[in-house]
Formats: C-alpha cells, structure tokens, sequence
C-alpha cells in the first residue's frame, strides 16, 4: 500500500509542476491545486497508514493498544485542506480578474512588471 | 498563563473585526486602525519588558500541557519581533490615512491590514510547527488581497506571480511538516527540540532541513528564489509596499533562524555552511539587480533582497555574535527599510511619480525630506553613527573571529554597492534639478529660486510625515545609542544559541 501511495503522491507532483510550467494561467492554478493534494497525501502516508485501527480505548482499558491510526496526521490535512480551498477560491478570482484586465491566459504576456 | 502572550494577536484581530462592521465608514476604519495598531505597540512593548524581566514566556492554549496542546511562546527575538511589527503597523496605519485612495479604503483595507499583522505576530509567538503554518497561510490570504486590492494591471501581474511563488513555498512547507511528523511525532517545537537529535535516520532530518530551507527561503526572498520580490514590491500602493517590505520577508527570516538554531543543529557544518553560501550569493545578486534599476521602489525592492543576506549570514555563522549581529540588522532594517520606502511614497504624493528619470530636485523643493532620506539611506549603506553601521560591524566582526573570510569581504563590497546605488537615487531624484518642466517653467534665466508655494503639500501632510520623522530618529537612536539595542541582541542570541531554556520553559521540565 506505502509503495503504491508513494507512486500516486509521485505522479501528482510530477503532473502538478508540470501544469505549472505550462503557458495557461488556468493550467497553473490546475497545478497549484494538484501539488496541495500531493502534500495532502504525502502527510497522510507518511504518518503511517493503519487500516481498521481506529484511536479509541477500549471498554474497560486505561490506554490505547499499540497499532491504531493516528488521528494526528488527518487532522493536519484537514485543516490544509480548507487553507488550500480558500487559497484556490482566491487565486481562482484572481486569475478571472486578470484574465478581464490585460486580456490574454499567456502566462508570456504577463511580463510588465519583470526587470 | 500570560495574558500579553494573547495580546499581539487579539488585538489586531479585534480590531479588524470591529473595522468590519463599520464597513461603510472609512473614517471610523482610519481612527480604529490607529487606535488598534497604537494598542499593539503598546501590548508588544509590555510582553518585551515581561520576557526581558521574567525570562521566556509561554501560554498553553486551552490549557492543553505541552507538547499536546498548542504553545505560545516568547523569548527575546520574539518579543524583538513582535515590538517590531507593531512599530511598522503603527507607522504605515498612520501613513496609510495619508496615502491610500478612497476606493481601496472602502474595499477593507485597515480591517486586511489588522489580519495581515495578526498573521505576523502569530507567526512570531508561536511554539508549534504546523501552527506556524497556519499563521503563514493567515498572513499570505491576507497579503495576496492587499497586493491585488484596486485591480490594476500591474497590481494583478505581480500579485500572480507572488500568489505562485508563495503557494508553492506553503505546499513544501506543508509536506516537510507532516515528514517531520512523520519522523518524530510531534509537532511542538521544543518537542520536537529534544526528539530529532535521538532519530535514526540522519539523513532524513537533513533532507527534512533542505526542505524547510527552500520552503522559508522562498518567502524570505533568498538566493536563488527571490524573483518573485523585485517583480511585485513595487505594484501596490506604498503603504502596503511598505509593511511588505518591512515584516514579510522577515517573518520568512524569523522562521530560518528559529528552525536553524532549534531543530536542525545536527549537521551544522553541512547545514550551516550551505545558508553562509546562501547569504553571500543573496547579498550580491540582490545588489546587483539594484544596480541595473531606475525605479525608486524597484531598488529598494532589490535592495530588501541584498539585506536579507546579511540576515542570514549571522545564521550561517552560527555563533552568539553572529546571531546578535543578525538580530540587530533585522530590527535595523526592518525600520530603515520601511522607512525608505514611506519616503519614496512621499516623492511620488510631490512629483506623482517614482522614475528616477522624471524625478528631479527634490532637494531645493523639500530640503527637509532630502535629509529624511539621507538618514535611511546612509544607514542602509552602513555609514557610521547609523544603525547599519553597527549592524554591519557585529556581522563582520563575528565573520572574522569564526575566520569566513570569504563571507567578510562579500559583506564589505556589497555594502560599498548598496552605497552607490542609494548615492545613484540622491543624483537622481533629489540632487539633479527638477526634470518636469509641465508644472514650473524653467527658470534657468532669470536664476530665481523655484517658488516652493507651487508645491504646496497636499493635505493630511502630518499623518504623511509623522511616520517619516519618527522612524528616522529611531534609526538615529539606534546608532547613536547603540548600546542598549545590541546588548538586547546579544541577549536574544544567548537564548537561540541555548535552546535548553527553550525547551524547558515550554516543557517544564517534564520527561
């Protein structure tokens, strides 16, 4: 399972730089998007990944026995998870906003400001 | 639990919260900015009298024990940074009643403001990892819709490529942080401390400091990932190229040096030695790129990127002195920095424009702001009795005792370069005379002085200059009374480079 996430998590680095490099503003939000699910997934995998294990006591014990999913590590992605949403909902606008004021999604045109 | 530890992050939040609901009341935002920032201060400077007389700081949130819950924590830099950012909040608020046009105003840009410095603080106060996350994703929303606010052209172009690049940085960031879960189980920094010199894996918490390297170094703007600076700086009204310009990247430089001296000190010759390179390549490109400019806000932009190398190249150091040194530069140039740029915002409220080209004679209009400039300026070169002049001293005397030669003289010609270039806008935009003929004839002829009622400043001119004066005579007190300032740094290192007192004032103790 750790190898094929590791393959997934991978891929979608991969696929999110490249989107990123790509010339159309829409591609690079695609890309951004993409590489927060690729952290998203690589904190969930690398925070072990335990299956049918939920972290709750036992009835009648003090202490968690020893192999349960850290709660820890899903917690961490879902609050990235809601960052990234409001991130994206922004740079979203901010793509249509430019999009309407300089008139072109070509990355290439978008160089007034570079020295 | 101490309550001043809270203070620098409700506050500003209060405030803008307040500011939100008197939304279609400009004035009423003007005078609770001010108010809410004057609080600020005033609460920064009380946590920095607390931490300097009761030793570090520490709140745990919710009452959950550390390392469970999450911790505030202040020690010296800290607090250092905190009375910072309070000080330019403060100064650019006041500013910003002067400068900023009526549309952005009614757009909610004092309650932004206020969520921006909240961002800073929590940034700076935290003792958590991924809490510092949070407060960095705080900051930039916060920072993102300042930048684009008033959608012109080149507001939007800059502001894509500053959204990119910072998104970027917090997914890295992200990632190295659940590894680091991942491989130590916690995530609370003095936790943490104590945990990663016991992993196995050496080279993973190496791996694990190169990953928080780039993620910080991109928003700290260092060699090589500083591009996104120079290309957005200069888009937004000067207020907000100010705060910007003060706190951002130091709020990125803050995070290297608290992640560099707390957690990763294993490898300090390999670590260590790659940042002192760092520094030196960020020192010269930064000064370099300043060079080929002829745009005020554009050089100074340049410029934050060759400050920051001196920054880290205390870090790179790793010595008490040179982290003192770094220290002391950081408050020095968070308020030069601001300061230069508040007044080239000044030069364009007189002469509409920031071209060094179309400016011109400034000096003989407004003799007074030439020597407010000068006072920066010369600090920023690092010309005795100012600021920058010690600054630099305590980096390159402590370059010397830990023998970086190398590093030393990179140090000594770039400031030689940041001193041209500043000399380039004194020709240019105050020595020269007045290049616009449009608005006084040239009176080359008759030889009479321009008449200086023809530039009557506009109105508000105190809430322009007030933040002006006041951060020059800062940066004259801190050179002419350099003493107490750099005994502070010196403290402040002591406590980075001993991160015992660290650990046990937010663990207690505990096993």
């Amino acid at each position: 399972m750790n190898t094929w996430m590791a393959f997934v998590i991978g891929g979608l680095y991969a696929a999110g730089l490249y989107m990123m490099m790509r010339r159309s503003i829409v591609k690079l939000i695609i890309g951004l998007a993409l590489l927060s699910h690729a952290a998203n997934l690589l904190i969930f995998t690398v925070g072990g990944l335990t299956r049918g294990r939920p972290p709750l006591i036992a009835a009648g014990e003090t202490s968690l026995a020893a192999p349960f999913a850290d709660p820890i590590p899903q917690a961490l992605v879902l609050t990235a998870i809601v960052i990234s949403f409001g991130v994206l909902a922004f740079a979203l606008v901010l793509v249509h906003r430019t999009h309407q004021t300089v008139g072109t999604d070509d990355l290439d045109n978008l160089k007034a400001t570079d020295t | 639990m101490n309550v001043l530890l809270v203070l620098p992050i409700l506050i500003p939040l209060v405030t803008a919260a307040v500011s939100l609901l008197a939304w279609r009341r400009p004035r009423w935002q003007r005078w609770l900015g001010i108010g809410g920032a004057a609080a600020l201060l005033a609460a920064s400077l009380a946590l920095l009298e607390s931490v300097r007389n009761g030793g570090i700081q520490t709140a745990q949130m919710g009452d959950w024990p550390a390392p469970f819950g999450i911790t505030l924590v202040a020690d010296l830099f800290s607090a250092i940074m905190v009375v910072m950012a309070g000080l330019v909040g403060f100064a650019v608020v006041v500013y910003s009643t002067a400068t900023v046009d009526h549309r952005r105003e009614s757009f909610g840009y004092y309650p932004l403001l206020h969520i921006l410095l909240m961002g800073v603080c929590g940034a700076f106060l935290t003792g958590d990892i991924f809490n510092l996350y949070v407060w960095f994703e705080v900051m930039l929303i916060a920072s993102f819709v300042l930048l684009a606010l008033g959608g012109e052209r080149e507001q939007l172009e800059g502001a894509f490529k500053y959204v990119t690049l910072n998104l970027m940085s917090s997914a890295l960031f992200l990632a190295a942080v659940g590894i680091l879960y991942g491989v130590a189980g916690t995530l609370n920094m003095a936790d943490l401390a104590r945990k990663l010199p016991q992993v196995e894996q050496s080279g993973l918490v190496t791996t694990l400091a190169m990953l928080f390297l780039v993620a910080f170094g991109i928003k700290a703007a260092a060699f090589p990932l500083f591009f996104w600076l120079p290309a957005s700086y200069h888009t937004p009204p000067v207020a907000v190229s100010a705060l910007f310009a003060g706190l951002l990247t130091k709020v990125g430089v803050y995070a290297l040096i608290r992640v560099f001296t707390l957690l990763f000190t294993q490898e300090v010759s390999y670590t260590h030695t790659l940042i002192l390179a760092v520094a030196g390549l960020t020192m010269v490109t930064g000064v370099l790129g300043a060079m080929a400019q002829n745009e005020f806000r554009r050089i100074l932009s340049f410029h934050i990127v060759s400050q920051i190398g001196y920054m880290l190249m205390g870090l790179g150091l790793f010595t008490v002195a040179g982290l003192a040194g770094s220290i002391f530069y950081i408050m020095h140039h968070i308020i030069v920095k601001t300061n230069l740029f508040l007044i080239s915002g000044v030069a364009n409220h007189f002469r509409g424009t920031y071209q060094l080209k179309e400016l011109g004679g400034l000096y003989r209009a407004y003799p007074g702001l030439a020597v407010l400039f000068l006072i920066p300026a010369l600090s920023l070169a690092g010309v005795p009795p100012l600021s920058g002049f010690f600054a630099k001293l305590g980096l390159l005397q402590a370059g010397l005792a830990t023998g970086q030669y190398a590093i030393v003289a990179t140090a000594l010609g770039v400031s030689l370069l940041t001193l041209i270039s500043m000399t380039k806008i004194w020709a240019e935009a105050f020595w020269k005379p007045a290049a616009a003929p449009s608005v006084d004839p040239p009176a080359a002829g008759t030889g009479t002085p321009q008449d200086p009622s023809q530039h009557d400043p506009p109105k508000g001119s105190l809430a322009l200059f007030a933040p002006v004066v006041v951060l020059a005579v800062l940066t004259l007190t801190m050179g002419l009374v350099a003493e107490p300032f750099v005994g502070l740094a010196i403290q402040a290192a002591h406590q980075l480079m001993n991160p015992a007192g660290y650990i046990e004032a937010v663990l207690g103790g505990r096993p």
